[in-house]
Parts: C-alpha cells; structure tokens; sequence
C-alpha cells in the first residue's frame, strides 16, 4: 500500500521539476462549474464526476481534470507565451471498478504558445520522458491532426465532413457514418420511404415540443440532398482506412502515411508538421527511431486533443491506466475562450502509479 | 432468524407476487389493517414477509438487509451498479412487463433510429443554444445506452411521474420511459425509435449476495428453492 504522504512529497518533487523547467505554478478551485463540463463533454461527464449542487450556483463538479480550469484561468487573465504547472486531487466517480481510485493526485505542465507547435510538443513530451525516466514503461503517440486534415479534405460535401469531424472521437459511430457515406450501409426501410415521397410530410400528427416543423423540413430537405450526392470514393475510402490502421515507429509510420499521402494529399501539410515535430523532438535527445506512433491513438480516451498525443504505459501492468498522458488541443481554448484562440499543450503525471510501480520492482 | 422476502407493497404488483407464490405452495398475506405494512408468509418456516415500495427493494437487496426481493430488472440494473455481483435473479415471473424505450414526437418525420436522433440532436443545439432534453428517470441506464450508441449533444432531465406529458409542456423535447401497451405513447403524441430499445423488463424474484445466511435462512432457502422448482 502506498502511503498518502508518500505520493504527495513525490508529485511536490515533479512539480519543482515542472516549476524548473518554466512552469509557474497555478492552483483551481475544487468545485467547478458544471455547465462548462457538461457543454464541453455531454451527459457523459456526470458518469465519470462527482456531481453536487447548491440553491445559489447551481450544478458544480468535483474538479474531474485540471485542463478546463487552467485554460479559462489563462483566458481570463494570461499572459503570453505561458507554460503552467500544478499539483493536485481529481476526482473520478467509479460505478464499475472497485479497484479504481475515485480520488488520486495530479501533477501537470502545460505550454500555451503562438509560435512553434513542434518545439512546444517536444518540451512537452521530453519533460514528461524526463520525469518517468526509468520506470519501465512504453511511449505511444499519435496525431489527431493529420486523421482531421483526412476528414477536412475528403472529396464530399460540407455536411458529411461537419458530421464525421463531430465524431473523430467515438469511433464506432464515425465508422457507421463512414459506411453510410460510402453507400456501404443498406438504407433503412423508413428512410427509403421518407426520401421516395416529395413535399411536406408531417401530415396528420400533431407538432408538440420545442423542436419545431420547420426544423424537421429542413433536416428532411437535407436527407433528400445528400441522397443525392455520390458516395465517397472508393480510393478515398481505403486510404483513410489505411491512414486510421497506421501502427509503427514513427520512422516506418511516417513513410507510410506519405505513400496514403498519394490518395490523400489533403493530410501533406499534417505530416510536414509531423515531420517537424520529430526533428524538434531528436534535437532533444528523444530516441525516436523507437518510439510508437498510432494513427488511431487517442481517438477513444482524449476528446478535446485535436494534435500530438502521447501517453506512458505500465507495459506489465495493462490494466493500470496512462502513468503520464498528454496532447495538444488548440480548439479547447477556442471554445473556452469566447473567441480568443492560443494554441495549447500539456500533460499530466500519476505520481501513485509512478510509486506504485517502483515498489513492485524492489 | 428469519429468511426476509421484500415484496412490493402496492397494487397489482403485489396481488401478482401473492398470486406466484401461492402457486408454488408458498401463502403470502398481508396482517392486520389494509394500512399496516406488515405480513405473514405460510408454506415455508422462519420465513418473514417485507413490504416495501417496489423503488427501495434494489437498495435493501444490496444493503443485505433482506435476503430475497422482488422487483423489475429495470429498478434492479438502473440503482445498482454491477448488479449482477450484488443480486442474482432466480426467478423471472412472468408479469410487469415493461419496456425502458426511447420515444420522439410522431411528427418528428426525419427522425426513427439513433443515428437520426444524434443527427437532429445535433441540429437542434445549433438552432436553439442548448442540448436535446431526454425527461426520465432512468438516467444510468439511459446515459449508457446513448453512451455506447454514440449519441451525444442530448442531456437527461429528470422527470418522475407524468413523463410523457413534458415534451407538450416543452420542459423536454423526447422521453425516454417504462412502456407496456404503447398506448400512452400514441396518447401523447410520441413514437417509439426502430432501435431505442433500452431495456426489456419484468418482476424478478432476486436472492442478495450480500446479505448474512445463518442456519436457519439456509434451510428456509432451500425450502423455498425445492418448492420453486417443483412447479416452475
């Protein structure tokens, strides 16, 4: 068992680090807001938080992460550039894992910087690498960016594109679009129906509810337009399959994104930035010539990341999760920022993991 | 000490139960005034009878403070979690039938499956700066549903009683609620959606993981349970 006042003096050991490297420290209210949370994640959130409530303020959260409170916290009030670190309590509701802390220490780093996105994404990442040197862990990254840019460029309508990029983080319901997109997925009997008739169609039943008539022609008229645009294209298709599969080091990862690049130019500027980050990163001394990258990684577990990911496995130990995990997401502070926009990267540490691994070891 | 049987309070429900256990050879009956909670169980020795509002029964199955209880399996997977290491059904009943289903206004043309729903959900948070309401009361259940779905930009709220009433009163603008006929539904201008089905439901007679079997609930157990068996 892992003692409290053991994890705590090792996350105030990693934020010094943090503080050395730059970080000015910041701390956040506990008890967040919930309307932000829930704007930003949906319902889902409420499985994953604590949520409370007063007569005066409503619906508040036991702070589930330090990202939301620290950019607000930056677009209020920050100057730039700005690189933060902080160290403390999150709170997770845990419905289905007993063995799952709901309660447990993190200590973060984040770079708010206009300039170099690949030299910030380096410091980012090699920090961390710093920070966990030694445990036996493996690295895996990604690029949210590049699968983006894939879906932005596809030869299709505007529409289709706005729906798949709403979903690049569910992936099953991403793949359901895309088959459907495709023409691959039959039509459903009562789509068939709705689409062979002409005109108004509510007929008979009556209009209840705050979704009104009109909302319902217009997305009627939209499903009659997109009937009728082609499907996307067959090479199209594939390349972003293989583009979704990539799964190398990022040498080998590289050169096979560039030959999908063939069908896919759109994601050229993506892999450039690519390209660029892994030079900046080598510059600091990262062996990337063995590093993970996973065109798909990040999809599932990180929402607002829309760049560079990475996470620290426990490579014996799959069931814990990320010891360190982190990524870029310069749309975060777009929506947070009622208009002002910086982009943004950053990471947090398990010091109880990092504890927990080295007392297995001894 | 006794082998406790928690069983719904009220109404048909408990007529029901009474019914099911007096076939097997178990007599359940209810003692004193038509108000007093109290009961008396014939058939089975160091058996005692429970009654409880059929919401509180999940919770006292967990809390092991009755030993076997009966309620519907909605009741069960919305208030436990994990329920299936908390409880273990032993006996499907056969009544109280209900259906947790998703229903939208009929004139909501476009929309019939989920896919629709998450494409109109979408929409309407454009049109109207908020996210799509859902009125329940089941909102584990149905958070899960729309989780694994894929559905987002919707939010719960909740409603307990009158449910399908909210979309007419714009408090929400579909629902998702117990059906058993339908009838409500079309009363209430709502459709069903081709794949909204949540979750099939009827009255389960469910035995508690937790609580304490002392000699005497061992042997009423297995009394009850050779009784069950004989005629199910």
């Amino acid at each position: 068992m892992t003692l409290r006042s053991d994890i705590q003096a090792r996350a105030a050991q990693l934020r010094v680090r943090f503080e050395a490297a730059g970080g000015q420290v910041v701390d956040t209210p506990l008890l967040q807001p919930a309307g932000t949370l829930l704007d930003l994640y949906g319902e889902d959130i409420r499985a994953r938080a604590y949520v409370t409530t007063d007569a005066l303020r409503g619906e508040q959260m036991l702070r589930p992460d330090f990202t939301v409170p620290v950019v607000e916290a930056h677009m209020r009030h920050g100057a730039e550039p700005a690189r933060y670190t902080y160290s403390g309590e999150v709170f997770r509701r845990q419905e289905l894992d007993p063995d799952r802390p709901n309660e447990y220490l993190q200590v973060g780093y984040e770079v708010f910087e206009r300039d170099d996105a690949a030299a910030a994404d380096a410091e980012v990442f090699s920090l961390f690498a710093l920070q966990v040197r030694g445990l036996p862990l493996r690295a895996a990254t990604g690029d949210i960016g590049i699968l983006m840019a894939a879906v932005e460029g596809l030869n299709t309508t505007d529409k289709r594109k706005t729906a798949l990029m709403r979903h690049i983080w569910r992936p099953r319901r991403f793949r359901s679009l895309l088959d459907r997109f495709a023409g691959r997925s039959p039509v459903p009997e009562s789509r068939r129906k709705l689409l062979s008739t002409e005109g108004d169609l509510t007929g008979s039943a009556v209009e209840i509810g705050k979704r009104r008539a009109t909302e319902v022609q217009a997305r009627v008229e939209a499903l009659r337009a997109d009937a009728k645009e082609p499907p996307i294209a067959e090479n199209e298709l594939l390349a972003l399959e293989a583009l979704m599969a990539v799964r190398e080091t990022v040498p080998f990862a590289t050169e096979q994104m560039r030959d999908i690049a063939v069908d896919l130019p759109q994601i050229n500027p993506a892999l450039d930035r690519l390209d660029a980050r892994t030079a900046a990163m080598k510059a600091r001394g990262v062996d990337v010539d063995n590093l993970d990258f996973e065109a798909s990684y990040g999809r599932t577990s990180m929402e607002y990341y829309d760049g560079f990911v990475f996470g620290f496995y426990a490579e014996a130990r799959p069931d814990l999760p990320p010891v360190a995990s982190g990524g870029r997401y310069d749309a975060l502070t777009r929506q947070l920022g009622d208009g002002e926009e910086i982009p943004a990267v950053g990471g947090v540490l398990r010091p109880d993991l990092m504890l927990q691994l080295e007392e297995a070891r001894k | 000490m006794t082998l406790k049987l928690g069983v719904p309070s009220k109404g048909r429900l408990m007529e029901k139960t009474f019914d099911w256990f007096a076939k097997r050879g178990v007599t359940l009956s209810r003692t004193g005034s038509d108000r007093e909670y109290a009961g008396a169980v014939e058939g089975v020795s160091n058996m005692e009878l429970v009654l409880l509002s059929a919401g509180e029964i999940p919770r006292e199955l967990a809390a092991g403070r009755i030993h076997l209880g009966v309620t519907g399996t909605d009741l069960v997977q919305e208030k436990l979690p994990r329920f299936e290491q908390q409880v273990e059904g032993l006996a499907e009943m056969g009544f109280g039938h209900a259906d947790l289903i998703l229903a939208v206004p009929q004139f909501w043309i476009d929309v019939d499956t989920l896919d629709d729903l998450d494409a109109a959900a979408s929409a309407f948070r454009t049109a109207h700066g908020h996210r799509l309401r859902i009125a329940t009361k089941y909102h584990r259940l149905v958070r899960e549903f729309l989780t694994d779905a894929g559905v987002s930009d919707y939010q719960l709220v909740d409603s307990q009683g009158a449910t399908e009433g909210t979309v007419k009163n714009e408090t929400a603008e579909m629902v998702a609620d117990i059906t058993s006929t339908g009838e409500t539904l079309r009363a209430n201008h709502l459709k069903l959606l081709n794949d909204g089905l949540v979750l099939k439901s009827q009255a389960t007679l469910w035995r508690s993981r937790v609580a304490k079997y002392g000699v005497d609930e061992k042997a009423a157990l297995n009394t009850l349970l050779d009784l069950l068996e004989h005629r199910s």
